[in-house]
């Protein structure tokens, strides 16, 4: 399982990798949100799969899977949301105010 | 936190207090709110001679970073205490100096001057106060920072700026590696203390790392005490108001390269690298500065030049006196201490003489408009006052009696002569090089001073060349340099009443293993030793000096004198360049303000610290054992989870890209409900929701996406990298994972598993740690969400007006 | 067009109050149960959003006047403020504290001060939630 878990990982991170070296704006935004997704997955996988009951005391089980890692990356969760959304409207101001979303025609001149 | 703590932060309290009071009290000149202190501090430090004297000191020390060993100790001794008395001495004329000089003009905030004057004075007691080393430097790079801020005053002007670039940049170089210095002593002696460090002196002479301690630390001294060849940034910062010049970078700021010199003696002297040094340096600045300063035409330029000269001769003759630290107490004791005596008194010379002559030359400048030599002229009737200060501090300067500039002139003869019959570090060969040299060099010196003279203030008077109606200062102005030139009498005529009060206690602070306890040096000063050889090579300076003046008119129109500019500016400017050249390629290289290579840096060195990191340990494992059970849901699951990242990157429509990511966002929902993570599947669902929602709104403005047309080598490097990124991220997860089945380790979450009820009272252990157990954690998440938000507000909202492009 | 949009206002009052109640429900049970200041804020704000969606936003204005801005602020000194209770007692920053209480209706209750420190949370996800995407859907410049 975390094997299959692993490589599907590694194909969020490449796909997300390429995304992010693409010059169009647009792609670059799914790209970072690409990269989240496959962190919080490694995340979660690398704490141990299926290795006890949700971590809820109500279930009474013998043994819970690990709280901590889950805290974090619902942490992280919450932060990319926030972080995805600056870049977004970012992205929208920058394409309302230079009329275009690429990359390679926003490069700054030298003198800026 | 001692009184005399007190007393080194005192101007820096001022200094906070002054623009206010400058805004308050407009109509009066900020300069009298800050007279007082100086003057108060320079009573209080009188108050010490008594005791140093006495061959006392007076230690103070107040904790700063102990566990560094960095202790802000107030120590008085000799040394410390002339500096201080200078300083405040001095700062006292000078602020009362500049209340004249400088008027109250709207477009010159006076706060300004008078809180980095504040600042300056604050930090140079500090420097010269401190026993610390740390402290010494820190102290050491605020004088320089005051310094460039004083010498920029007037930053509208270019030659200003370029003058305060110019002394910040050499003057900070120097402090860095002084610092670099003080570190390779605290590695030797493990202490930052200097009194400490002069006790483990023979630790320090057989340590490997002695020399490049020295030079280090000389490096420091010699770029702030203008010595050759990194003497060119005080000519530029003339550009200063001329008090900033009388005080700082004649009488007190310079002179701190010689209090370190003084200050390292007893933990360098007597080795030959310091004798050296100090003495080659020092006679070659001397000369150097002396040559140079006949050639100027500005007056200002005059006095810098034979600042850089005179400090020379100090650094010569601290040189040469260090080969006293070689001899045992009592052998050759006067003869060859006479050089450190010379240096003392001409330090003190130096500050009299050199600051009345600044202020004299400010006085021509304010009053005539004019500093150039070749304008000015029979000034003497016109201003008595000034002329006679100007007399008196010229002649001191030259050498000539009854002025205290001849006493010490005679002695620096004395020192150099006495040099020539040492046993020691090659003397015996070279040491005739030193009054040959000084010899030279005084005529030099000489001249220059009968030029200063001379040309102001005899000859006729041009008035069609000058700016202003020439008269006489007002009385404030006249003050500083009057009591400048009267003390250069007093000393002149009697040198006595300062040879026990003072120069003895800093020779002790200089030689201290030359005196026994309760011993002292023989410092009296005399004005007449028979017809020897020092008064035979006087009268010749005076010959060969009034030769070289008189015969000025034929030389002037050689190239040698039509070049005002000292060479070695040449090689500071073209550096400069250089250095700018050069990191702007670098930078070109680097920075190509394309965002795809930026991320490619990063994602090549992610790659590439993975890789290393699994071959250099050779850690690549897969542990097949250790696996959770796969189910066909699961497996499906992840199978289109697959698929639909590889989709993306051939989708070029933006809404199908935005619902393939989000399904993404969904499948993972799922997973996490699979995986026993209730808490992360809601809040995953919601989110994505939410997203969505966002996604759509901009997407709606946004232009649709395009297909790449990326060049085909950018096309498969930019594969490339994506690919080593997926695989090394894998491997290092399996690695990781294998190897936590081999070296199993406690989860710290058992903690939190354990006492989420006991002591948090909730069930839920993921909530129980983002409120309670993690709570900052939280706390500063939703601050970063709150921040994120007022950012997109403010980008939407309120877009800058006005500007170009928007 | 008016049937289709009767028809989406009608069901959009009763589908965002059910979410709105949950929202709540998920928000008290985040001690015990799945839930918390981050779902449950999530939950309101999606239910809000649904209103903004079918209705138009001046008419939701007018019966929701709240300020996001404002909201925000309020939900972090709250979270702060009940950090602070601990330091009044010379606890540490953030110290949370619960017990169980005999309250006139409800009985036995437990209380936590993790409560207000989660709606603090619950406060600022609905803020900035509503405040980013309402501030994209007002851009008409």
């Amino acid at each position: 399982m975390e094997i299959i878990m692993i490589i599907a990982v590694g194909v969020i991170f490449s796909v997300a990798t390429y995304m992010l070296l693409t010059k169009s704006l647009l792609r670059v935004i799914l790209g970072v949100m690409l990269l989240s997704h496959g962190a919080h997955l490694l995340f979660l996988t690398m704490s141990g799969l299926k290795q006890g009951a949700p971590p809820l005391l109500g279930e009474e089980a013998a043994s819970y899977s690990d709280p901590l890692p889950q805290a974090l990356i619902l942490t992280a969760i919450v932060i990319s949301f926030g972080v995805t959304a600056f870049l977004l409207v970012l992205a929208y101001r920058t394409y309302k105010v230079h009329q275009t979303d690429d990359l390679e025609k926003l490069r700054g001149t030298a003198d800026e | 936190m001692s009184l005399l703590h007190l007393v080194v932060l005192a101007p820096f309290l001022l200094a906070i207090l002054i623009p206010f009071l400058y805004k308050k009290f407009r109509h009066i000149h900020t300069g009298w709110f800050v007279l007082g202190l100086p003057l108060v501090l320079f009573i209080y430090f009188l108050t010490f001679l008594p005791e140093i004297s006495g061959g006392g000191a007076v230690q103070e020390t107040v904790p700063w970073i102990p566990s560094l060993g960095i202790d802000f100790t107030v120590f008085v001794d000799g040394l410390g205490l002339l500096f201080a008395l200078l300083i405040t001495g001095i700062g006292t004329l000078v602020v009362l100096y500049s209340i004249y000089y400088i008027a109250n003009k709207k477009d010159e905030p006076l706060n300004n001057f008078y809180v980095y004057l504040l600042m300056f004075m604050g930090a140079m007691l500090g420097v010269v106060l401190s026993d610390n080393l740390m402290v010494v430097y820190v102290f050491w790079e605020t004088t320089s920072l005051a310094s460039m801020l004083l010498i920029g005053y007037w930053f509208h002007k270019e030659r200003s700026r370029y003058g305060a670039q110019k002394s910040m940049l050499i003057t900070v170089f120097g402090g860095f590696s002084m610092l670099a210095g003080f570190t390779l002593l605290y590695v030797m002696t493990e202490t930052f203390s200097i009194r400490e460090i002069i006790a483990q002196t023979d630790v320090i002479a057989s340590h490997e790392l002695f020399l490049p301690a020295m030079l280090l630390i000389l490096l420091g001294a010699f770029t702030k005490s203008a010595q050759f060849p990194f003497h060119i940034w005080l000519p530029d910062a003339m550009e200063a108001p001329t008090p900033v010049s009388a005080y700082l970078h004649s009488a007190t700021m310079v002179k701190a390269g010689i209090y370190l010199v003084a200050r390292m003696t007893p933990v360098f002297g007597g080795e030959p690298q310091w004798f050296w040094l100090l003495s080659g340096f020092g006679i070659f600045t001397l000369l150097w500065g002396s040559v140079s300063a006949v050639r100027q035409k500005d007056l200002k330029a005059i006095l810098a030049f034979s600042t850089i000269s005179q400090l020379g001769m100090i650094m010569t003759l601290l040189g040469l006196g260090s080969a006293a630290v070689h001899f045992d107490l009592a052998n050759g004791e006067t003869l060859y201490t006479t050089a450190i005596l010379a240096a003392v008194f001409h330090l003190i010379n130096h500050a009299t003489f050199k600051g009345s002559l600044f202020m004299v030359v400010g006085i021509v400048d304010h009053e005539t408009g004019t500093r150039d030599i070749r304008n000015l002229g029979g000034l003497m009737t016109l201003m008595p006052i000034t002329a006679t200060a100007a007399l008196i501090g010229t002649f001191s300067m030259a050498g000539l009696p009854p002025f205290n500039g001849f006493l010490s002139k005679e002695m620096f003869f004395t020192g150099v002569l006495n040099a020539t019959t040492l046993d020691l570090f090659n003397m015996q060969t070279w040491g005739l090089i030193f009054p040959v040299i000084a010899w030279i060099a005084s005529i030099f010196t000489f001249a220059y001073c009968m030029i200063m003279f001379f040309k102001t203030f005899t000859g006729k008077h041009q008035p069609e060349k000058l700016k202003k109606q020439a008269h006489e200062a007002p009385m404030g102005m006249l003050i500083g340099p009057v009591i400048l030139a009267s003390l250069v009498v007093v000393f002149g005529l009697f040198p006595n009443v300062l040879s026990y009060s003072i120069i003895e206690p800093v020779m002790r602070s200089i030689l201290p293993s030359l005196v026994s306890d309760g011993g002292e040096f023989y410092v009296n000063i005399y004005h007449w030793h028979g017809p020897n050889t020092e008064l035979m090579m006087t009268i010749g300076v005076v010959i060969f000096g009034s030769l070289v003046y008189l015969n000025l008119k034929r030389w002037q129109e050689a190239a040698f004198f039509l070049k005002e500019r000292d060479p070695l500016n040449w090689l500071y400017d073209n550096s400069l360049v250089w250095l700018i050249d050069g990191a702007t390629w670098v930078n070109d290289l680097q920075l190509t303000g394309r965002l795809r290579d930026y991320m490619a840096y990063m994602f090549v060195f992610f790659a590439g610290f993975m890789a290393w990191g699994l071959f250099y340990f050779d850690a690549i494992a897969i542990d097949l054992e250790n696996t959770a059970p796969i189910s066909t849901y699961i497996f499906v699951l992840v199978a289109v989870l697959i698929l639909a990242t590889i989709s993306i990157p051939f989708i070029n429509h933006r809404i199908t890209a935005i619902i393939v990511v989000g399904v993404i966002g969904f499948l993972l929902a799922l997973l996490f409900v699979v995986f026993r993570a209730p808490d992360l599947a809601l809040t995953q669902l919601l989110v994505e929701t939410v997203m969505v929602v966002m996604f759509l709104l901009v997407f709606y403005h946004l232009p649709e996406l395009k297909k790449e047309s990326f060049k085909p080598t950018m096309k498969i490097s930019n594969l490339a990298i994506s690919i080593a990124v997926g695989v090394f991220a894998s491997l290092t997860a399996l690695s990781a994972h294998a190897f936590s089945y081999e070296n199993p380790v406690d989860a710290i979450s058992n903690y939190f598993i354990e006492n989420a009820y006991t002591l948090a009272g909730g069930n839920n252990m993921v909530n129980v740690i983002l409120v309670d157990f993690r709570g900052l954690d939280t706390l500063l998440e939703v601050l970063v969400l709150a921040i994120a938000a007022l950012g997109i507000v403010v980008l939407v909202k309120y877009t800058a007006k006005g500007r170009e492009n928007l | 067009m008016n049937r289709q949009r009767l028809i989406l206002h009608s069901m959009t009052k009763v589908v965002s109050f059910i979410i709105l109640s949950f929202s709540i429900f998920l928000f008290f049970a985040g001690h015990n149960e799945p839930g918390g200041g981050f779902i449950g804020g999530l939950m309101t704000a999606s239910a809000l959003l649904l209103l903004y969606v079918s209705f138009d936003i001046q008419t939701i204005r007018r019966v929701i006047p709240f300020d996001y801005v404002k909201m925000i602020a309020v939900g972090l000194l709250l979270a702060i403020g009940t950090g602070l209770i601990g330091m009044l007692f010379g606890l540490p920053f953030l110290t949370q504290f619960d017990d169980y209480f005999q309250l006139p209706i409800l009985g036995e209750t437990h209380l936590a001060t993790a409560l207000p420190f989660d709606l603090g949370i619950y406060l600022v996800v609905i803020g900035v939630a509503l405040l980013v995407i309402l501030t994209i859907a007002e851009d008409d410049s």
